[in-house]
């Protein structure tokens, strides 16, 4: 009897911890931004170019800044959950416009004039927002994902939440789910505006 | 691995040239010291979107934006720890394919090491345990005779007495 206990209790240890392996999200990289200042930046509006946003603009308030782009799949996947959450106004939802053009792989960025760039970001993104709706407070425009950098943007969508004093409380890499929306973002959301 | 580095400069040199020839004004290999600190710089980095490549060698968009960036931030003189600095305030310590020794790294560290010692000290105790389970019981002298026969016997068949 003995002789099998110990190979047996090894057996389930090892066996447990591949199944908690098989849980885990290897995609899902615990950012270090988490607890630190929302990096600052300064950005084109999409609705109004020649208006510049900034994270400070936001300070006392409790927001979300989502990153997307009309070539990103996973984006158009959680669009209709954005849009649910717009018509809660629980807190204003920015959206970061990231690398509209030149992430596209069907586009040969080299092939594109650089001063036309904005002009097709802006109309890309334009586009797709009035197809499938315009969730965002406001969008900026990060047309070389230099910004996206900054926040340590590695899969769009991925979605920041930001409390009063410009501190980033959260990130959610990937598309936001229901399960994720009401369990994690929303209460967070309500906490932080108290 | 340093022929591994040798492909990577040939792999970028070679891009370079077609960058060239197309007449394009993309920055690889004009200052062969930036690019080889650059590709000692990135071979120590991950590649977020394809996690098993390191920045050197991915053909990911966010590593060719990386590269870029790290490019950009040699030529502006810093140095390679502020530049792993640079790239662990963003992505975490994750991509740093030598995490440093803190708290949260220690089982990674050492957690293999570990477990080869507690598994050699269980070999050893087996082994110790079995020596002991085993007891000396010399042949009587009837059962000497007996397997001295059984020997002869068998020596005698094959031919060989």
């Amino acid at each position: 009897m003995n002789r099998f206990l110990w190979p047996l209790v090894g057996f389930i240890v090892l066996v447990v911890l591949l199944g908690v392996g098989l849980t885990l999200n290897p995609r899902d990289v615990p950012s270090p931004l988490v607890g630190k200042p929302a990096p600052a930046f300064s950005l084109p509006r999409l609705h109004a170019p020649e208006e510049q946003f900034s994270p400070r603009d936001m300070l006392g308030k409790v927001w979300l800044l989502n990153v997307w782009a009309s070539w990103c799949v996973s984006c158009r996947q959680e669009h209709p959950l954005l849009v649910e959450l717009a018509k809660r106004h629980s807190a204003p939802l920015v959206g970061l416009n990231y690398k509209e053009v030149r992430g596209d792989a069907a586009i040969d960025i080299d092939k594109v004039a650089p001063d036309s760039e904005k002009g097709m970001v802006i109309e890309r993104a334009g586009a797709w927002l009035s197809a499938h709706g315009d969730p965002y407070t406001l969008s900026v425009l990060d047309i070389d994902g230099r910004v996206g950098i900054d926040y340590g943007v590695y899969g769009v969508p991925e979605t920041y939440v930001i409390d009063k004093a410009g501190i980033i409380r959260m990130k959610h890499t990937g598309p936001i789910t229901p399960d994720a929306l009401s369990s994690t973002i929303l209460p967070l959301i309500a906490e932080l505006s108290k | 691995m340093r022929q591994l580095v040798i492909a990577l400069l040939l792999v970028l040199l070679g891009g370079s040239f077609n960058a060239a020839c197309a007449g394009e004004a993309q920055p690889l290999a004009e200052n062969p010291a930036t690019e080889k600190r650059l590709i000692a710089i990135s071979t120590e980095l991950r590649c977020l979107v394809c996690q098993n490549e390191s920045l050197a060698g991915s053909h990911a968009e966010l590593a060719n934006d990386l590269r870029r960036e790290i490019r950009t931030l040699i030529d502006a003189g810093k140095s390679d720890d502020e530049i792993m600095e640079f790239m662990v305030s963003r992505y975490g310590d994750f991509v740093r394919y030598r995490p440093p020794l803190k708290g949260t790294t220690l089982l990674l560290w050492f957690g293999p090491g570990v477990l080869f010692v507690l598994g050699f000290a269980a070999l050893l105790r087996y082994l110790r345990r079995r020596d002991r389970a085993i007891t000396d019981s010399p042949l009587s002298a009837a059962e000497h005779l007996q397997a001295e026969a059984l020997l002869h016997d068998n020596d005698s068949r094959q031919g060989r007495s």
